[in-house]
Parts: structure tokens; C-alpha cells; sequence
């Protein structure tokens, strides 16, 4: 399937959680409502005309303009098409639904994601940081993060 | 706190609870032990809190992060395109030739140049070397989990002669910093096609030997076959890649499924475990899809070495690297597996944004799920099938 045709059956299912999208971008992406993530995610995975059963990375961006985004790098082994996912939602109340019970990859993308930007997935099975201790303060990877002076008495620059 | 109390008659075992000979019930409660971080069997700095009933696996929660440096972070800071690369060899130490690869690609396709052939060809030969050199310490440690130290010091000798050849090249070992953006910092030494090919003719027939005193070794079949079973479906549900999901009999391989550089040029099949020993996706299948996919890579040497073109290899190095607006997901094949960069760019002359998907975070991930009911034995070797760089899964 091209992505235009993804499109437009995702716009015929799912009219009101496709917000935007973009087909003439070096990779074609649809912008899709945060809390709508996880029917659309199974409808990808499961119509027989998508078979998107391989996610094969989940990214969380910091866009520098009040808005995080998660953005989605779906493929299919057997159709062998992909297609980009995107949802964004403002800084202050920074939620995704979580498509970990689609894609098993996507639990530790999602807590990554999590741990580095700050964006909560709701309905995570394990809402964990992974990479940071559990105790770290801020997130990383925003662009306005501060390196802390201390961490649990210890200096932090070196 | 183990009670013990008298069998009665027709007594049906309970989940929990063992017989003694003595006609006995031992009682167990479960148990958390902590394999790691510092453990030599984690490969790495990875901590494996590990839940037991006697001596089965409950449950496996593995911890990361010892390692990490945030990659992430050091890229959006460079001034430059091109001075993210040391930092990307950093990520995967044992294969450092394929991240710059998959690097430079991504960029590459991000400014929508084309490099010249030749260094399309040295690509190829440096990353099948690459593999070659993190397979065998692949095998090696696998060897060590089961309990067989030969086979790693046979492995080991044969790795430093390719690491002789990258030093040739470049200068360095481990962490070469060879490929970059658009072209690679050196063209290869004048002796470099010869050494190669001989190379090649020494270690087709150390695979085989390899193969007589580790693979098809009896107590290491015992060993390996059944143990750590992934199945298809969740291999792909996990999204797991490179020996890992091939070991499982999905016929995939980026080099020939989502092709890039030259790879669809030179005659090779991606193989794939077949359960010949025990079920198909074992551990003993991840380690036979490693060993064959060697071989392999000396097939792919030996055509790319044979067609090498002449030419300048600095030429399509771009002098200021400013892409436009816009993004790119680029996955290559690495050793481990699907290695994957997004990068954003903003239209200025550093990064908005890279993201590194590694292989073995991913698969890493599925690990509680193939190690539970399993023998807390076996997760030594079920973490070792899994080929885990810990600088690549924490970065």
C-alpha cells in the first residue's frame, strides 16, 4: 500500500484522530490524536491489507516550541510498506497512550522515551525510568533541561 | 524458609513443592536473586534481578543504564555532522565499522548524495570484516556461558587478524572513526587487497574447525538445543532482529530486504535457524545462524574485494554538512541486528535530533519472556544467545 492509501483508510476509519499528514516528506507521516494511538495502532496491525506487525522504533522528540511528540517507524514483513506515526501533545500535560499491548518493543521504547523526554504513556505496564536511576530529577533530553550541580551529594559535572 | 512435612497417600505435587526420596515434601519459597552488575556472564554491566522457585525461573526484570552516557544529548550538541561519529562507535565497541555505516547512510540519505563507488565497496568489505570479528566473539563468550573456554582463545586469535587489517587501514583497533559522511577518512592501504584475500582463504577452513569443536560438540548440544525457545510470532511482536529473529526462521535481512550501499551486487543468502537440533528459535539456532552467517560474510568479501573499483574516496565528502528541514529513519543490518537512526534536522549545521535504535536494546527486552519457566542455568546461556553490547543498549 502507498501512503496515501493508508490515509485515506485511516481518515475513512479514524475521521477525527487524523489531524495532519504529510506525503511528499522524504518519509510520508500522519500526525494522529495522542489518546487515540492504541485502537488505531491494533487496526494497523491487524487489517489484512496493513499487517504493520513490525515496529521498528519509537522515538520521543522534543520539538523546542511548548510541543513533545512521539513519533512511530511502523513497517510490515509481509507487505513490506512502511508508514510514520506521529502524536504530539503540549508540554504541560505531556500524555500518549501507550501501544505497548500491540507491540511488545514498544514497552522499553516507551520507557525510554519516558525517562528521557518526560512524556507519561498512559496505561503502561511498567511506568519506569530505564536508563536514568529511578531517583534522577529532570529529563534529559529536552532542550531546556539543566544539568543538577548534585546528585544524592555528588557532583555531577566532571 | 523451607518446612518440611510427610507425603500422604496419592498426594499430588503442588506448584512450589519437590519430592525428597525419602518420601518427603520440600516446601520453597520464591526467591530473588541478583545476577550482576558485575557478573561474567552479563557480557557487560547489566544487572538481571531474577525471581526463582527452586531452581526455575519465575520471572526475569532485566535493570540497564550502567553504561549510559546519553548519545542523544552529546549529538545535539556537535557543531558538525561529521564529529558525531566518534560517538557512535562508542555506542557499539565490538562492531564499531557498522554504526558508523548505518551513521553515514542516514546522513547520507538526510542530504541526498550519492558517495562514490569505491567507497560503496570498502563499506561493504569493512562491515562483513566487522561482522565476522563481533560474531566470533559472539560464539567465543557463548562458548565460555556453556562452559567450553577453547573455542573463545580459537575465536580470539582468529579476530585479531582482522582487527591487523582495520589497523592497517586506519590506524586503530577498536574504535576506527573510518566512515564518514559521504566518503571515509582514508583510502585503503596498497597491500590491504592482498592481506584481505588471504585472510579470507585462512579462515574459511577455521569455521569448520570451530564448528567440530563447539557446534556440533555433543555436551553443548545437550546444552543449548530446547533451552530458550523464541517463538516466531513474539520474535516479531518484539521486534527482534539480525541472529536473533532469523534464528527463529523469519526470513529477513535488511541488506537484502531494505537494501542499501551495494549489498544487492554480490550473491549471498541470509540463513536461518531451522530448529536441527532441538525447536526452531533455540539457542542452539541463534548460534548456528551466527556461525553460517560468516561464512556468508567471507562469500560477500570475496566478490566485493574481487570488484573493487578504482576511485577517490574523499571526493563526495561534503565541505559544510547543512541538510534541510526535514527527517529520516535509516536502518542497516548489523551484527546484532536492525540498527535504526532518526535524525532530525532543523536546516542548521548540527542535529536537532538522533536517536539511535540499537539491536540489542530491543532484544534484549524479550529476555523475561523466553527465560521464564526456564532452569536458572539456562539464563546464562539464554543472555548470552542474545549477543548483548551493554555501550550499544545504554548508550
Amino acid at each position: 500500500m502507498t501512503a496515501a492509501e493508508i490515509v485515506e483508510s485511516l481518515k475513512a476509519k479514524f475521521a477525527d484522530a487524523v489531524l495532519e499528514s504529510k506525503l511528499d516528506a522524504l518519509q510520508p507521516w500522519i500526525l494522529l490524536a495522542p489518546r487515540r494511538m492504541k485502537e488505531i495502532a491494533y487496526f494497523l496491525r491487524d487489517d489484512p491489507a496493513m499487517q504493520f506487525d513490525y515496529l521498528m522504533c519509537l522515538s520521543g522528540v522534543d520539538h523546542n516550541n511548548g510541543k513533545l511528540g512521539v513519533v512511530y517507524h511502523l513497517s510490515s514483513t509481509v507487505h513490506r510498506h512502511k508508514i510514520v506515526l506521529k502524536a504530539q501533545c503540549p508540554k504541560e500535560d505531556a500524555h500518549v497512550q501507550s501501544v505497548s499491548a500491540v507491540w511488545g518493543t514498544a514497552n522499553w521504547h516507551e520507557r525510554e522515551a519516558f525517562d528521557l523526554i518526560g512524556i507519561v504513556f498512559d496505561e503502561h505496564p511498567d511506568p519506569r525510568r530505564i536508563l536514568l536511576p529511578d531517583d534522577w530529577e529532570g529529563h534529559p533530553l529536552r532542550k531546556d533541561y539543566k544539568v543538577p550541580e548534585f546528585y544524592n551529594g555528588m557532583k555531577v559535572p566532571y | 524458609m523451607i518446612e518440611t512435612k510427610t507425603l500422604p497417600t496419592r498426594y499430588v505435587t503442588q506448584p512450589g513443592e519437590f519430592h525428597t526420596s525419602s518420601g518427603k515434601t520440600l516446601r520453597t519459597d520464591e526467591m530473588i536473586i541478583n545476577m550482576g552488575p558485575q557478573h561474567p556472564s552479563t557480557h557487560g554491566v547489566l544487572r538481571l534481578e531474577i525471581v526463582v522457585d527452586g531452581e526455575i525461573i519465575v520471572d526475569v526484570i532485566p535493570h540497564i543504564g550502567y553504561l549510559h552516557r546519553c548519545f542523544e544529548k552529546h549529538a545535539e550538541h556537535m557543531t558538525n555532522y561529521q564529529q558525531v561519529i566518534p560517538y557512535v562507535d562508542r555506542m557499539d565497541y565490538v562492531a564499531a565499522m557498522n554504526m558508523e555505516h548505518g551513521y553515514a547512510v542516514a546522513v547520507e540519505r538526510l542530504l541526498k548524495i550519492e558517495v562514490p563507488e569505491r567507497v560503496e565497496y570498502i563499506r561493504v568489505i569493512m562491515a562483513e570484516l566487522q561482522r565476522i570479528a563481533s560474531h566470533l566473539i559472539a560464539v567465543g563468550t557463548f562458548g565460555i556461558d556453556a562452559g567450553a573456554f577453547t573455542p573463545f582463545l580459537y575465536a580470539f586469535r582468529d579476530r585479531e587478524l582482522i582487527l591487523d587489517l582495520f589497523e592497517m587501514t586506519c590506524g586503530a583497533r577498536l574504535l576506527y572513526n573510518y566512515i564518514w559522511v559521504g566518503g571515509l577518512s582514508h583510502d585503503l592501504p596498497p597491500q590491504f587487497i592482498d592481506k584481505c584475500k588471504e585472510f579470507c582463504t585462512y579462515f574459511k577452513p577455521r569455521i569448520k574447525q570451530f564448528n567440530d569443536l563447539l557446534t556440533f560438540n555433543e555436551i553443548f548440544v545437550k546444552r543449548t538445543a530446547n533451552v530458550g525457545v523464541l517463538p516466531k510470532d513474539v520474535a516479531l511482536n518484539y521486534a527482534c532482529s539480525g541472529p536473533m529473529l532469523r534464528g527463529s526462521g523469519v526470513d529477513w535481512d535488511l541488506r537484502r530486504d531494505d537494501p542499501y550501499s551495494v549489498y544487492s551486487r554480490f550473491e549471498w543468502e541470509p540463513k536461518l535457524g531451522k530448529g536441527e537440533m532441538g525447536t526452531v528459535g533455540d539457542t542452539w539456532d541463534r548460534h548456528i545462524v551466527r556461525m553460517r552467517e560468516m561464512e556468508e560474510s567471507v562469500r560477500i568479501i570475496e566478490q566485493a574485494v574481487a570488484g573493487i573499483p578504482e576511485g577517490n574516496v574523499q571526493a563526495a565528502i561534503p565541505k559544510r554538512i547543512r541538510p534541510e528541514a526535514g527527517e529520516i529513519y535509516a536502518r542497516t543490518e548489523t551484527p546484532r541486528g536492525e540498527l535504526g537512526y532518526y535524525v532530525i534536522s532543523d536546516g542548521s549545521g548540527s542535529p536537532f535530533r538522533v536517536k539511535a535504535r540499537s539491536p540489542a536494546f530491543v532484544n534484549l527486552s524479550v529476555l523475561p519472556d523466553i527465560s521464564r519457566g526456564g532452569m536458572l542455568a539456562d539464563l546464562v546461556l539464554i543472555a548470552g544467545s542474545v549477543d548483548i553490547v551493554l555501550g550499544e543498549v545504554d548508550r
